[in-house]
C-alpha cells in the first residue's frame, strides 16, 4: 500500500511530542502540588488536559494526517456529548439546589480530614 | 496491500473536496485497512462509555449535598518515611502511561520500517509499563480499601466518592489489562514474522488502542484526581 495508508513519519516528531506530554503532565501535577484554587485551578486543569489530549489524538494517533472522511467520523459523534454534559450540569445544579432548599442540606459542608495513619500503618 | 484500497483515483484530493469524493462515489469510503477503520469505530464507541461514566461522576458530584473528599489528601502517600506527598502515586502512574505511549509510538514507527526486533522489543516495553501501571492501581485500591473506602461509604464525605473511584479506575484498569494482553500477543507475533507478508498496520492499530487508554487517563486524571 502507498504511503497514504501506512502512517510513517520521522521519529523526531514523536520524541518532541513525547517530551511535550511530559512537560504538560508535570505542569498539571504542579497545579495540585502548588495548590491553586477556584477558577484559576479549573482553567489550568482544562488547558493542560485539552493540550495533552489534542497532542495524543493528533500526533500519536495520527488523526492530523488522516483524510477528512475518517477525521469527521472520529471527532464528529463525540460532539453530541457536549449536549449531554450541558443538560446534566443544568439538571445537577437544580437537584443540588432542591436538596439545599427543601432538605436542609448544608451547601458549605467541609469533608472530614484524611489521616493515613490508621489502616495504612496497620497493614505493615 | 492494494486490494484494501478500492479507489480508482491516482491521487485522491485532500481536505473538504476529498471528503466529498470519499462519500459521494459508490466505493470504499475510508482509505485505511479495514482493521484500522474498525478499531476507530470501536474507540469512538468506547469514548461514549467513558464519557457516560465521567458525566455520571460530574452529576453525582454536583448533586450531592455532602462534601466531596479531597483527592489531594486521599491520594497522598509517604515515600521512604517522608511527609505525605499529594497525589504522588497518581503522578507516577501518569508518567508511566505517557512513557508507554511514547514507546508505543516508536514501535509503530519501527514497524513500518519492518524492523521486527525493535518493534517487538518496544511493544513488550509498552506492555511491561502497562502492567506496572495496573500493579500500582492494585496497590492504590488495596490502600483505599484498607482505609475504609467502599462503593457505598468512606470515612471522609460523600459516599459516591467510592463508587465513582472504583467504577472509573476499575474500568480503565480493565482496559489497560486488556491492552497489555493485546500488546503481548501482537508483539509475539511480530517477532515470529507473522506480519511480514500482511504488512505492519496491525502495530499501528494496536497502538491506536493503547494511545486511547492513555487518552482516557488524561481525562480521569484531570477530572477525578485534580478537580
Amino acid at each position: 500500500m502507498s504511503a497514504e495508508a501506512g502512517q510513517q513519519h520521522p521519529l523526531g516528531i514523536y520524541l518532541k511530542i513525547w517530551i511535550l506530554l511530559f512537560v504538560l503532565s508535570t505542569l498539571s501535577y504542579l497545579v495540585d502540588y502548588i495548590g491553586f484554587q477556584g477558577y484559576l485551578r479549573w482553567t489550568l486543569i482544562l488547558v493542560f488536559m485539552f493540550l495533552k489530549a489534542g497532542f495524543i489524538i493528533a500526533i500519536f494517533m495520527h488523526v492530523m494526517w488522516e483524510r477528512m472522511a475518517l477525521v469527521l467520523t472520529i471527532l464528529g459523534p463525540p460532539v453530541a456529548l457536549l449536549f449531554l454534559i450541558g443538560f446534566m450540569a443544568i439538571e445537577g445544579d437544580y437537584t443540588f439546589g432542591a436538596r439545599v432548599d427543601y432538605f436542609g442540606a448544608n451547601p458549605n459542608a467541609e469533608p472530614l480530614p484524611v489521616t493515613h495513619v490508621g489502616g495504612h500503618e496497620e497493614a505493615h | 496491500m492494494s486490494e484494501t484500497v478500492a479507489s480508482n483515483l491516482a491521487a485522491p484530493r485532500s481536505g473538504l473536496p476529498g471528503l466529498v469524493d470519499d462519500w459521494s462515489v459508490d466505493k470504499q469510503t475510508y482509505h485505511v485497512p479495514w482493521g484500522k477503520a474498525m478499531m476507530w469505530i470501536f474507540l469512538v464507541s468506547d469514548t461514549f462509555i467513558f464519557s457516560c461514566f465521567l458525566v455520571g461522576y460530574m452529576t453525582v458530584r454536583m448533586t450531592t449535598a455532602e462534601p466531596w473528599p479531597l483527592p489531594t489528601d486521599v491520594f497522598a502517600l509517604s515515600l521512604f518515611g517522608s511527609d505525605p506527598i499529594p497525589l504522588i502515586l497518581i503522578a507516577i502512574m501518569t508518567f508511566i502511561l505517557i512513557t508507554s505511549s511514547g514507546t508505543m509510538a516508536l514501535a509503530v514507527n519501527y514497524g513500518y520500517r519492518r524492523d521486527k526486533r525493535m518493534t517487538a522489543i518496544l511493544m513488550m516495553v509498552t506492555a511491561a509499563l502497562g502492567a506496572s501501571f495496573v500493579g500500582m492501581q492494585a496497590f492504590e485500591w488495596t490502600k483505599l480499601i484498607s482505609e475504609g473506602v467502599r462503593p457505598w461509604e468512606n470515612p471522609w464525605g460523600a459516599p459516591q466518592f467510592g463508587s465513582v473511584f472504583f467504577m472509573v479506575t476499575g474500568f480503565h484498569g480493565l482496559h489497560v489489562t486488556g491492552g497489555v494482553i493485546y500488546l503481548s500477543i501482537v508483539a509475539w507475533k511480530v517477532s515470529k514474522g507473522h506480519y511480514d507478508k500482511k504488512g505492519y498496520e496491525i502495530v499501528e492499530i494496536t497502538g491506536l488502542y493503547w494511545h486511547f487508554v492513555d487518552l482516557v487517563w488524561v481525562f480521569i486524571f484531570a477530572f477525578f484526581y485534580l478537580w
